[in-house]
């Protein structure tokens, strides 16, 4: 790994993702799970959960990097909101690696939207 | 409206998790892990592991139990139907393998009013049963205060 390398992950959820991701998660805050709720909030519907976001960013790493236990740290800023039927793509360029450890920069983008900025994370090496 | 900051510094009683085998295959099968390990429990051991490793960001499932008291205490008084998730860091330590018992403490770091609004920033420090720090999280929540 050197430092310019880059990598990204594409994942489209389907229109039951934030469904399967309550359960598995435990959130059921219903801005994700009922679409009549979302819009009396004022959302254009149900919309995807942050850490699900987050969730294909730390993926994108440990896929391309080696594996889990590669992972040492990742912070993200939340913006906007994702929504389902609609491409997320992960990108991640590596910007300083020194002999223990890599140094990542991320985003996460739909419809040329940001929906994660300032996505940084340490690798082990 | 200014934001009450006396509960800087509070923490609240730890919380106790269980990791069980169906639920990391269930959370990793919800976020799209492809890696077996996380999956497959017979290849989770033939890769060396005791039984299915939880993904990275399962750290979210184990320790959101000790988040409730923060999020629902009134001394915080947070207004949920203003509440959005405005940065997440999470820091790792060894692999949380299905077996394994987790306890996590939840402390309030630091609530700030900056442009009309609140920050909340939660800290979540997580120990398996030998009492090695597995994840450490930090959970700014962000909270329009009119």
């Amino acid at each position: 790994m050197v430092a310019g390398d880059t990598f990204e992950l594409t994942v489209t959820p389907d229109r039951y993702l934030t469904v399967r991701y309550a359960g598995a998660s435990g959130d059921f805050n219903p801005i994700h799970i009922d679409e009549e709720f979302a819009k009396q909030v004022g959302l254009p519907g149900r919309i995807l959960h942050g850490l699900w976001t987050m969730a294909q960013v730390a993926r994108a790493h440990t896929e391309a990097l080696g594996g889990p236990d590669k992972l040492e740290r990742l912070s993200v800023q939340f913006r906007g909101m994702g929504v389902m039927e609609e491409e997320v793509v992960v990108s991640g360029t590596v910007r300083e690696v020194d002999s223990e450890r890599a140094v990542v920069q991320s985003q996460a983008t739909q419809n040329g939207k940001r929906i994660i900025r300032n996505g940084e994370a340490t690798i082990r090496l | 409206m200014a934001v009450n900051t006396d509960a800087i510094g509070k923490t609240y009683p730890p919380t106790h998790y269980a990791v069980g085998r169906e639920k990391v295959k269930e959370y990793a099968s919800a976020v799209g892990e492809r890696n077996p390990i996380h999956l497959d429990h017979e290849a989770a051991r033939a890769a060396g592991f005791a039984d299915v490793v939880a993904p990275p960001m399962f750290a979210v499932v184990y320790s959101q139990p000790s988040m409730l008291p923060g999020l629902f205490d009134p001394d915080l008084g947070i207004d949920f139907a203003h509440l959005v998730h405005g940065s997440q860091e999470f820091r790792w330590g060894p692999l949380v393998i299905a077996g394994d018992e987790i306890t996590t403490t939840l402390a309030i770091t630091d609530i700030s009013e900056r442009g009309g609004m609140g920050f909340y920033v939660f800290e979540t420090d997580s120990r398996n049963q030998n009492g090695e720090t597995v994840c450490v999280g930090i959970w700014t929540n962000i909270v329009r205060t009119g």
